[in-house]
């Protein structure tokens, strides 16, 4: 078996093989690779016992389910009304200057992926964005240099 | 007149009776009282449509069924609304007890939580709530279980039916109705789609009783009902109001002193300029003199440096983004309500063009499939018919 194959194996195992799985098992494979690639893909269709294409339909359809590959922290800015208003244009500038990408791109050490998002539901807070599963509001180009030094400096 | 503004704590407060108490009262007395209790409340969903939960509940209670499911809506993803996040976050029980309560009057014996992945960093929080609650379910003999879906990102499946997809394994796009989640919900089971607010509403006429439920809010629109508002205002934040203030009076409350316009019921909702404020109510339209508007609690505040042009195209990137594409009024129509307003901005199109772009709107709200693509005409005419000038100059 290829690492991928062990790997969805074991989602399956824990989430069932039934359809209602699938989105489950996506987002397994998903917390563990960064992205949803394609041979992960067809070996869910496997395993579950669809075609490929099913698979890689459900995927696309999700913003948070990555077809390509990502960094190891997700960085998604929310660009709604309420936070542009508070100006997220000065985050996503800042964001940028640091890690010198911009918007849609991953940094060549495949740590840190810059993405817009939308509504986060912290609009009374915002700007606010994920990194990963985690919330940050109230940001500030200040706060927002403590917080990817922070990450920089994890594993 | 200020005196609607107190804060009521109806739904994030903490009371006597525990909610678990309030479940294991209603678990004493015939489903058919709950329900017609519920009715009689005139309790509405709170999660936008505004349905009678009692009618909701009576369905899926009747409905032939050797399994029935109870969903909570968490997908919560109109922009501006963060309420159901904080009822989460701070009264737990209170949401759950109205599932179990739910559950005994339908039969229900599976419920879930379907939480957008916005708000995964919860799932440890509920978990332990949710084991809490097993507990008081098993003393009560309620045979019941709650677990949580987690979405990936997608606002559209907070439509229950793209929600109801969405936990099968399919594409997040909406259903035709009929059949509705009643009696043909999840697995093709009775389903009855809730919103978090309104389940915890639905335990709070157990508690409190429909006489002091009806007490609250006005005709056609009973109890309170949260607000989260945001925008240009000094008070950003949850609150728990009455249904029935003016928007004048909400303005007065919330606004910088020099707000512009309210977004009621977020991008989906309406644009009410100034001159409207006092004409305008916010509760479900009903028997009232003026404009009454439904909210799902978003309301944004623009205050006089804002262009409503930005606001406009700011919602219409997040319809473009969001519609699930299934249906051709909405997939193109959004697309081209973009590219409609960015030309006539650039002076590319006739003022006159707007006119054309009303008519698309007009065209969406009959033919597309869902709220989505059906909803996007509240805003874009709204803006558009009160700030025509912002959308040319
Ligand atoms: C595009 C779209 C998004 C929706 N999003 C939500 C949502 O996030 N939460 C919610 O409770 N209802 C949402 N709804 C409404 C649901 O379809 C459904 O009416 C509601 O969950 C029913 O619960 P209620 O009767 O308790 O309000 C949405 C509807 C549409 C058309
Ligand atoms: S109206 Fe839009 S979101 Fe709704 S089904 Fe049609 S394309 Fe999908
Ligand atoms: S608009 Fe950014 S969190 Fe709601």
């Amino acid at each position: 078996m290829t690492k991928t194959d062990t790997m969805v194996k074991e989602l399956v195992d824990k989430y069932g093989n039934k359809r209602e799985s699938l989105l489950p098992i996506l987002q397994g494979v998903y917390d563990i690779e960064h992205f949803v690639s394609d041979e992960a893909m067809v070996s869910i269709a496997r395993n579950l016992d669809l075609s490929s294409a099913d698979v890689y339909g459900k995927s696309t359809f999700y913003s948070f389910l990555d077809t390509v590959p990502r960094g190891k922290f997700v960085i998604r800015v929310c660009k709604t009304i309420v936070c542009d208003m508070h100006d997220k244009n000065q985050i996503v500038d800042t964001l940028e200057n640091i890690l010198k990408i911009k918007v849609g791109e991953t940094t060549l050490n495949r740590k840190f992926s810059l993405l817009y998002t939308n509504c986060l539901g912290w609009c009374h807070k915002g700007p606010a964005m994920l990194v990963n599963d985690d919330v940050y509001t109230n940001l500030t180009p200040e706060s927002i240099r403590e917080i990817i030094t922070d990450y920089k400096n994890r594993d | 007149m200020q005196e609607r503004l107190k804060r009521l704590d109806v739904i994030l407060g903490i009371h006597p009776e525990s909610p678990y108490q309030v479940m294991e009262k209603a678990l004493k007395r015939a489903p058919k009282d709950i329900i017609s209790d519920l009715i009689d409340s005139g309790l509405k969903g709170r999660g936008g449509a505004g349905f009678l939960t009692g009618l909701k509940w009576k369905f899926a209670a009747a409905a032939e069924g050797d399994e029935k499911f109870v969903v909570c809506n968490a997908d919560e993803g109109e922009p501006g609304t963060f309420k159901d996040r904080e009822i989460l976050t701070i009264v737990p029980k209170k949401v759950l007890a109205g599932m179990g309560i739910c559950a005994y009057v339908t039969g229900a014996k599976k419920g879930y939580i379907y939480l957008r992945g916005e708000y995964k960093y919860l799932v440890p929080h509920l978990e332990r709530e949710i084991a809490e609650f097993h507990k008081n379910c098993f003393k009560l003999e309620l045979d019941f279980n709650v677990e949580v879906f987690l979405g990936s990102g997608a606002y559209v499946c907070g439509e229950e039916t793209a929600l109801l997809n969405s936990m099968e394994g399919f594409r997040g796009e909406p259903r035709n109705k009929p059949p509705f989640p009643t009696n043909n919900g999840y697995l093709g089971k009775p389903t009855v789609v809730n919103n978090v607010e309104t389940l915890v509403s639905a335990q709070v006429v157990s508690r409190i009783g429909v006489e002091e439920f009806k007490k609250l809010g006005i005709q056609d629109s009973h109890g309170s009902k949260l607000f989260s508002v945001s925008g240009d205002t000094p008070r950003p934040g949850i609150y728990d109001l009455e249904f029935g203030l003016s928007l004048d009076e909400f303005v007065r409350e919330f606004g910088d002193g020099d707000t512009k316009a309210v977004q009621v019921g977020g991008a989906s909702g309406f644009c009410v300029p100034r001159k409207k404020f006092q004409s305008t109510t916010i509760g479900f339209p009903g028997g009232l003199t003026g404009d009454s508007l439904p909210t799902g609690g978003s309301m944004m505040i623009f205050n006089s440096s804002r262009s409503m042009y930005n606001v406009l195209r700011n919602y219409l990137d997040f319809f473009e983004e969001e519609s699930c594409g299934q249906c051709t009024p909405c997939r193109i129509g959004c697309q081209q309500l973009k590219v409609g307003i960015e030309a006539v901005k650039r002076g590319d199109k006739d003022p006159e063009y707007l006119q054309q772009l009303l008519k698309l709107t007009d065209t969406m709200k009959i033919t597309a499939k869902c709220g989505l693509g059906q909803s996007v005409a509240n805003s874009f005419s709204s803006i558009v018919d009160n700030f025509r000038e912002e959308m040319i100059y």
